[in-house]
């Protein structure tokens, strides 16, 4: 799954901010401020302008919408022609604060770490004081008017676009790729330019379009106050300040400045937002898994454990994306019996991951899961409501991932994490819970003393991580434990340790696992059978003792061949599969691995071989198979 | 090719917990055209170290030289004449191209990082890369994401050739990948060895591919060198009792190794608390939990005197199996 999801991520969310009804409420509302901003004085400009001694303080009448000020000009155009000047300034006081903020931001990205401690702290100290107070101030110091007020917003926000620059921009400065561009002896500015503002500017650019919104507030305000745009000119703060002795009498004259401040600020705001919300959601490439929900305990198809653990019959998962429907996995069918540990090997791509997942009930949101036979203790889980199933699921199976770094919750300590699952499934009281825990701790050989469950994930290090994943999933005593590239991660001598574990705790429990790895080597070590996958599909079902002698499938020999021992010839190139894994959006009539098989005949262009008996304990999916290995 | 000579080298980090000593007085050399390899388990400092060698990291004490030049504290001037000299390749194939660079970018970033070059010399250099890793030139102007780990990773190690360096450091250059990949990646760099004549110091915790490469393998622990030899002298006769326990924690196929891992009992060590002594006496299988009367591995530094040992190993029972 990890592959086919992530291979090709949209690095730039395509953003379609039509689509929604909130996009479209806030792209309209922009849409109608630009266009008033640019005709407003042309239209309404002389109008607003015009003095007529002879109709000062008109209340609103059918010819002035909303009455006319003390010069006789009339309110209502005088609001619409002053939206360019409102927005014009607050948009450069935005760019000018911009400008600078993000400048003095990423400089700390590239520079020494002596002058970034000390920008960091300038940065720290202006933001400790509220951007409001200092506009304020510098509007006074710079002695009021158009120029002064954009100079003093853009130095109340500046410290702001820094901050946020700063943290960006470190976050970049540390990937690897601008680490290779200062190797290579690339320029410090040119970095910057090159590799940190790329990469930062989509956050930047949205959070520039929010600030907009608040500088137009602030702006309104300085203005208000009489310290910001001063006649002849105005905008609608100014025209609020001039309505509002006569609000009693003639409302709409400050109502309607203070409307348009609301509406100009919120299409802003709104626009930051939604563009916001729309590049997450594109930006994220794995789709959040359901959380086993609470729920009521219920009448359900009752267990029966005399059966095979799992049942999979003709498991197939689909996923929709940009490029058309892709079928990752393809009429997989597979049985696991309790004690027993399978492994799934296979390249990434191959579709292991994503049967796992789509055996657990957890495929990524828009998968597509279909299958003739899913049956989890003799239990077909289809058959049940979702709620039921994903308690059935939650309390029998385990799932373990690769990377328990992000499987844990780094702000948690390890003790509630290990104990919230009981608690909230079975309103288990926390004492009884902690007991459990420390009991699922002893299974994985860890501590199980308070220092341990007070400690928090980062730190402990990654075997230890992984540890109390499994421990986690331990608490259930499940019948089924899933692990996916659970020693990946891992240093060898860790990888022993927790393969050994896994070993240890189905020696103990009689709990089947199925162990997923892309490692022939480790999967033969540790598994009592080991199904190969290829292109979705299972390619060769045996028992792992067998596996370097009796193997016949082409595919699993070149993946035996692949695996670099202690003991191959170092002046001789290492063994390859040549070519690259089979594309899951294009479908074929014949054998998938046909186009890198060294077998290949006519025969495997044209008809896909099933998986059927080929001796004792042992499938394979193949016309012209492999002859076995006598001598080995 | 260039030469290298690390020199008592330490490296230390602030933390929140405290100093951690990343790299402890290292020292090792690689001569011109030779490949190094470096082993150890994840915290065991050895990425810190070659940071460290190419700059990224900061150097607290001893010497590092480049081609008989001290560099350890270097200049902007420096720092850039030196990338013309050492290029490293990083683990992770995800991160280490910027994804809003086509190939043809990254590629001609290093390319033109010294040397003005016109259009034609522009392209001709990328498709000579793109060859040098056995890729083909229709990539150039794909984004990295439209490439597979494998592909990402030599397109890397083409970035690092850009400069004409003499030396690649390989940090971990195949952990993330498949293995079905790292052969061909393995192989692009044997290649790139026999044809370019490049020094190599290749760093990594899978012994096999280690060993593949190497002419000589170091083996780290909690940031210190504990031996030092000649790929077959020390894969056939490992003096280190850790060195020991990595050959015997490699997965081979087919083999049950049920009941082996007597020496496994402890924990991965914790870098910021280094114990006194030998730093690996709490989980070694010969030393004081073992034999009691072996109380020197828990007051006395064998690193020491390791230089008069076999294999520079530093053990006070180096050889001693039981």
């Amino acid at each position: 799954m990890a592959t086919l999801l992530s291979r090709k991520p949209p690095i730039r969310a395509r953003i379609r901010l039509w689509r929604s009804p909130m996009g479209l409420i806030a792209l309209s509302m922009l849409a109608s401020l630009v266009v008033l901003a640019i005709i407003g004085p042309i239209v309404w400009g002389p109008e607003a302008k015009d003095a007529d001694p002879s109709a000062v303080f008109q209340e609103p009448s059918s010819e002035h919408w909303l009455g006319t000020d003390n010069l006789g000009r009339d309110l209502f155009a005088r609001v619409l022609a002053a939206t360019r000047f409102s927005i014009v300034l607050a948009v450069l006081a935005t760019l000018l604060g911009a400008t600078t903020g993000i400048l003095l931001g990423s400089v700390t990205a590239v520079v020494g770490p002596r002058l970034r401690r000390w920008i960091g702290a300038l940065i720290n100290l202006m933001l400790a004081f509220p951007g409001l107070l200092v506009a304020i101030f510098f509007s006074v110091i710079f002695g009021g008017g158009s120029r002064s007020v954009v100079l003093a917003l853009a130095i109340a926000y500046l410290p702001s676009f820094a901050r946020i620059t700063q943290t960006l921009a470190s976050g970049v400065a540390g990937s690897d790729y601008v680490a290779a561009a200062e190797v290579l002896g690339i320029r410090r500015h040119k970095i910057l330019v090159r590799h940190i503002l790329p990469n930062i500017a989509e956050p930047l650019l949205l959070s520039v379009t929010t600030t907009a919104g608040t500088t137009l507030v602030g702006l309104s305000g300085l203005s208000f106050l009489g310290l910001g745009v001063t006649t002849p000119d105005y905008d609608w703060g100014l025209l609020l300040n001039q309505g509002l002795d006569r609000i009693y009498v003639t409302p709409g004259a400050s109502l309607a400045p203070g409307i348009a401040i609301l509406f100009a600020s919120l299409a802003f705001q709104l626009f930051g937002e939604v563009w916001a919300g729309q590049a997450r959601r594109g930006a994220r490439t794995a789709p959040a898994t359901d959380r086993p929900r609470k729920s009521q305990p219920q009448a359900m198809t009752s267990p029966d454990d005399d059966q095979p653990v799992l049942q999979v019959e003709n498991l197939t998962v689909s996923i929709p994306t940009t490029l058309g429907m892709g079928t990752p996995v393809r009429d997989v069918t597979l049985t696991v019996r309790r004690g027993e540990i399978v492994g799934i090997v296979g390249e990434s791509g191959s579709g292991k991951s994503l049967t796992a997942l789509a055996i657990a009930g957890i495929p990524p949101e828009s998968a597509q899961v279909s299958y003739n036979k899913l049956r989890f203790r003799g239990v077909d889980t289809g058959a049940l409501s979702r709620r039921a199933r994903q308690r059935f699921l939650a309390t029998g199976m385990a799932v373990v991932f690769q990377n328990p770094a992000s499987a844990l919750n780094p702000s948690l300590c390890i003790g509630t994490q290990l104990t919230e699952v009981t608690r909230l499934h079975n309103g288990t009281p926390r004492a009884e819970a902690i007991k459990q825990a420390q009991q699922a701790l002893t299974q994985v050989a860890l501590p199980t003393d308070r220092r341990l469950l007070r400690s928090r994930p980062f730190q402990l290090s990654g075997g230890m991580r992984q540890r109390v994943m499994i421990a986690m999933g331990l608490i259930h005593q499940p019948k089924l434990i899933i692990a996916d590239e659970p020693t990946t991660a891992l240093d060898v001598t860790v990888q022993r340790q927790i393969l050994d574990m896994l070993r240890g705790i189905r020696d103990d429990t009689n709990a089947a696992i199925v162990l997923i790895s892309h490692d022939i080597a480790v999967v033969s070590q540790a598994c009592d059978r080991v199904l190969v996958m290829y292109g979705g599909t299972i390619v060769e079902d045996l028992p792992a003792d067998q596996l370097n002698r009796a193997a016949t499938h082409p595919y699993t020999r070149a993946l035996l061949e692949s695996v670099l021992g202690m003991d191959v010839d170092r002046k001789q190139p290492l063994r390859t599969i040549e070519g690259s894994p089979p594309d899951p959006f294009v479908m074929s009539e014949g054998c998938r691995f046909a186009p890198r098989c060294g077998n290949r005949q006519t025969l495997c262009d044209e008809t896909r071989p099933l998986l059927s008996n080929s001796g004792a304990a042992h499938e394979l999916a193949c016309w012209y198979p492999v002859e076995e290995q006598v001598n080995r | 090719m260039s030469s290298l000579a690390v020199e008592n080298v330490t490296v230390r980090f602030r933390s929140r917990s405290g100093t951690v000593t990343a790299v402890d007085r290292v020292s090792f050399e690689i001569a011109d055209g030779q490949a190094v390899g470096l082993v150890g388990e994840s915290g065991s400092g050895k990425s810190t170290l070659a940071r460290a060698i190419v700059g990224l990291a900061p150097i607290h004490g001893g010497r590092i030289e480049v081609d008989g030049q001290d560099v350890t504290h270097r200049s902007g001037a420096m720092r850039r004449r030196l990338g013309k000299q050492v290029q490293i390749i990083f683990q992770d194939p995800d991160t280490a191209l910027d994804p809003r660079m086509t190939v043809r970018q990254s590629l001609l970033e290093g390319a033109t990082a010294f040397v003005r070059l016109d259009r034609a010399a522009r392209e001709a250099k990328v498709v000579e890369l793109l060859g040098l890793v056995g890729l083909d030139d229709g990539l150039a102007s794909v984004y990295p994401r439209e490439l597979s780990g494998g592909q990402r990773q030599r397109i890397a190690i083409a970035r690092a050739l850009a400069v004409d360096p003499g030396m690649l450091i390989a940090d971990e250059i195949t952990s993330a990948l498949d293995v079905s990949v790292q052969g061909a990646v393995l192989n692009v760099i044997q290649q790139l060895r026999a044809r370019l004549g490049l020094s190599m110091l290749f760093i990594g915790h899978n012994l096999a591919a280690v060993r593949y490469v190497s002419d000589v393998i170091a083996v780290m622990y909690l940031g210190q060198i504990v031996e030092v030899a000649p790929t077959d002298q020390l894969l056939n006769d490992p003096q280190h009792p850790y060195t020991r326990a990595l050959l015997e924690s490699i997965p081979r196929l087919g083999q049950d190794v049920r009941g082996q891992d007597r020496w496994l009992a402890a924990e991965q060590a914790d870098p910021t608390q280094s114990p006194a002594g030998c730093r690996f006496h709490l989980r070694c299988p010969v030393g004081p939990s073992s034999h009691a009367d072996r109380t020197i591995c828990c007051t006395a530094d064998p690193a020491a005197d390791a230089a008069d040992r076999d294999h520079r190993a530093a053990c006070h029972f180096a050889g001693t199996t039981v």
